[in-house]
């Protein structure tokens, strides 16, 4: 017979067994049982968060570097409450994490006991599914349930509230194998018939483009959306979500496609005869006015979740399954068939010629004036300082969107921005979940100053794990990208966009025990990058840029994306 | 188009279920005309009546979104599968004073409702019917005045073919 283990026993072996190696953590009353195990455990190791926002964010950035799940282990009540942005940013970007939540005595629940939420209530939106324990004997089975739900088909964020009474009560532990569940089958593989549709809307196109999306990252098919675009010689354009999806300096990329995208990829977009979207979702962003997104397309649309397809914009050819097997699916075809490249490349001659023309008369571009700091000539500079080799997270505004257009992103996992919900706050804690997972590589989180403050308390935490992140803020002393709207579209009336009070983020490094760098010039900018990329510390770099510089090309909210407001 | 569609939900009989359902319509601005739910002979599955309106996109969306719940075993769109009896119960409480009191039994019987509760100044009246029949008896009753009323909600069920 087996042994009887605690509950707060079989939620560490759990965690073993899923093969977890890292939880990010804030202990509290209702989770004392399990910090109690996990001081027994050094298999394990915990990352004091600051904040459990910060957690959350960091347990997603473990995902997205890694492809692995991310967790995290709060207490109940205003520990779970904290969560909550964490958990719907991975939630809108299909993020695999595990949130463990402490929550009081079954028999108190329901009692407005002292730290009580209901957390699987508030979640029930923002997660792909949750849990509440309430018998031990369902323990064991829930976690493998819940790991097992982050991880496949479409992936997710799921939260496993755990009661204190559970965590102590004693069972045999019984470890599940495989999981089956009778209402969740994901569909992977794809539709045959539906693949041979979507090649036949190829060999007739002239204009075709690839869309890819975060999907493509999140199954791994980086390598057939590069095969299908090689062979068939199309323009590939990315989502925020895509980006490294394709190699941003392939000849074929178009870069980002959008609101803040390329002149090109939007222009292509719109002009195209057909479309095959991976992985993508047609979120606001990407399609502009949806009535007048791609008129003339036909829409391919490859993803693993029905739900995302025809939600948007109608399709021609739906293909539900994961992304790497629908292409892998649609390459096989086009070897069976056996169309030379050549013929290919004949095909669509012409419209390589006016992608051309429109790449031409509109490069990515930005103008430098001599006096002020470019943020664009900052993330350039860093690119090439990099050689494109780190993971680069991001904040939320024009820092996001000024690395999106110009940090080239070969690799997938290189870049973790929060997308669908433009968190704010997310991309150091991300980054702190990066480096963690991630030792040795280069880490970097661009960020503004005003996002920057938003998790800025994370700094002891990279400092309790020495973790040589470098934070590069581009301080234009503005809420950047909301000034840029009330520049545009509200007269320039800057309602509450201006701190009056902005820390010396020098002094702030310093008093961490980090390092504090700054330039307010733009010859002074390649030395201040080059020694904080030099520095085996966590760095923060303060670089004082143009105050009112914007984000451009720029697609008015709620307006066809051909109407873009160019540099 | 704008049409009325009756669906079928076997969920998960899990604390939880019901609340997920409900509140992706919510989250989602679905619309839920009404809604039915009771366990199934399997104690572990309960089965959801399910009424909403809305324009084809609209309808292949709720469909799509209710399967994407982990805890939702099976949804049919009973409207688009041809063939269903469709019933409804209602519980009508009328003034049957005097000089009414004949005519609501006349009403009853017409419509083979079964007077439940009888009080001196009261009937209370069970009909059940597709919904047209329930509509109808609420708008005849309504002149002799109706004091309360309580609706089921739709339940829904597939005919089966009439040749072998």
């Amino acid at each position: 017979m087996a042994t009887k283990m605690t509950g707060a026993q079989i939620i560490v072996e759990a965690l073993k067994r899923e093969g977890v190696d890292i939880v990010f953590g804030y202990p509290g009353g209702a989770v004392i049982d399990i910090y109690d195990e996990l001081y027994r455990t050094p298999e394990i190791k915990h990352v004091l968060v600051r904040h459990e926002q910060g957690a959350t964010h960091a347990a997603d950035g473990l995902a997205r570097s890694t492809g692995k799940v991310g967790v995290c282990l709060v207490t109940s009540g205003p520990g779970a409450t904290n969560t909550v942005t964490g958990i719907a940013t991975a939630y809108m970007d299909s993020i695999p994490i595990v949130v463990l939540t402490g929550q009081v005595p079954t028999k108190l629940i329901g009692n407005d006991a002292f730290q009580e939420v209901d957390i699987t209530g508030i979640t029930r939106p923002c997660t792909k599914h949750n849990f509440l324990v309430k018998r031990v004997e369902d323990l064991a089975w829930t976690l493998k349930a819940a790991f097992h739900i982050a991880r496949t088909g479409r992936p997710g964020p799921v939260l496993v509230d755990l009661p204190k009474d559970i965590q102590q009560a004693k069972t045999e532990f019984q470890w599940p194998e495989e999981i089956k569940l009778r209402s969740y089958n994901p569909v992977y593989e794809p539709h045959k018939r539906q693949v041979e549709k979507a090649y036949r809307l190829l060999e007739a196109s002239t204009r075709p483009v690839i869309l890819v999306g975060g999907g493509v990252i999140a199954s791994g098919a980086h390598e057939e959306v590069r095969e299908l675009a090689e062979l068939l010689h199309i323009p590939v354009t990315m989502t925020l979500m895509g980006l490294g999806g394709f190699p941003g300096t392939h000849e074929y990329s178009l870069g980002m496609l959008g609101m803040h995208g390329t002149y090109y990829a939007n222009m292509a977009v719109a002009n195209s005869d057909l479309i095959i979207a991976v992985g993508a979702r047609f979120d606001d962003r990407v399609t502009g006015k949806v009535d007048a997104f791609a008129p003339m397309a036909k829409i391919v649309h490859i993803d693993i979740d029905p739900t995302s397809i025809q939600k948007n914009v109608r399709v021609d050819v739906p293909i539900v399954g994961d992304c790497k097997r629908a292409l892998a699916k649609l390459l096989e075809i086009i070897k069976e068939v056996g169309r030379p490249s050549k013929l290919w490349k004949e095909q669509f001659k012409e419209w390589w010629e006016q992608i051309d023309i429109w790449k031409r008369r509109y490069p990515l571009t930005y103008k430098q004036d001599g006096e002020h700091i470019k943020p664009q000539f900052v993330i350039e500079k860093l690119y090439e300082l990099t050689k494109g080799d780190a993971i680069v997270c991001t904040e939320v505004g024009q820092n996001q969107m000024w690395t999106a257009q110009f940090y080239k992103f070969d690799k997938p996992r290189t870049l973790l921005s929060s997308g669908g919900l433009g968190t704010m706050g997310y991309g150091f804690p991300a980054a702190i979940g990066a480096q963690m997972a991630n030792p040795d590589k280069l880490v970097i989180d661009i960020a503004g100053d005003g996002s920057i403050q938003m998790n800025i308390q994370e700094m002891a935490t990279a400092m309790d794990q020495r973790l040589p992140i470098k934070v590069i803020i581009l301080n234009n002393g503005y809420l950047g990208m909301v000034r840029q709207w009330q520049e545009l579209f509200y007269d320039r009336r800057y309602s509450a966009v201006q701190f009056s009070t902005i820390p010396d983020f020098v002094k702030l490094a310093e008093a961490y025990g980090a390092v504090g760098l700054r330039a307010t010039k733009p010859d002074e900018v390649e030395g201040v990058l080059k020694k904080a990329l030099e520095t085996n510390n966590l760095v923060l770099v303060d670089i004082h840029i143009a105050p009112e510089e914007g984000v451009f090309p720029m697609v008015p909210a709620g307006r066809a994306t051909t109407e873009m407001i160019l540099v | 188009m704008e049409r009325k569609h009756t669906l079928s939900v076997l969920v998960e009989n899990t604390p939880g279920a019901l609340a997920r359902i409900v509140g992706l319509f919510s989250g989602r601005g679905f619309n839920i005309d009404s809604l039915c739910v009771a366990e199934t002979l399997d104690p572990t599955l309960s089965h959801l009546t399910l009424v909403t309106h809305g324009d084809d996109m609209i309808i292949e969306q709720i469909i799509k979104q209710l399967r994407r719940l982990i805890d939702v075993y099976k949804v049919v769109d009973v409207t688009e599968e041809g063939e269903f009896v469709e019933r409804e119960m209602a519980l009508i409480k009328v003034r049957a004073e005097k000089e009414t009191r004949a005519e609501v039994l006349r009403m009853c019987d017409i419509f083979r409702c079964k007077v439940v509760d009888v009080s001196p100044r009261t009937y209370t009246v069970e009909v059940t019917g597709p919904e047209s029949k329930i509509e109808a008896v609420i708008e005849l009753l309504k002149p002799l005045g109706i004091k309360e009323l309580v609706r089921t909600g739709l339940i829904a069920m597939k005919r089966e073919k009439k040749s072998a």
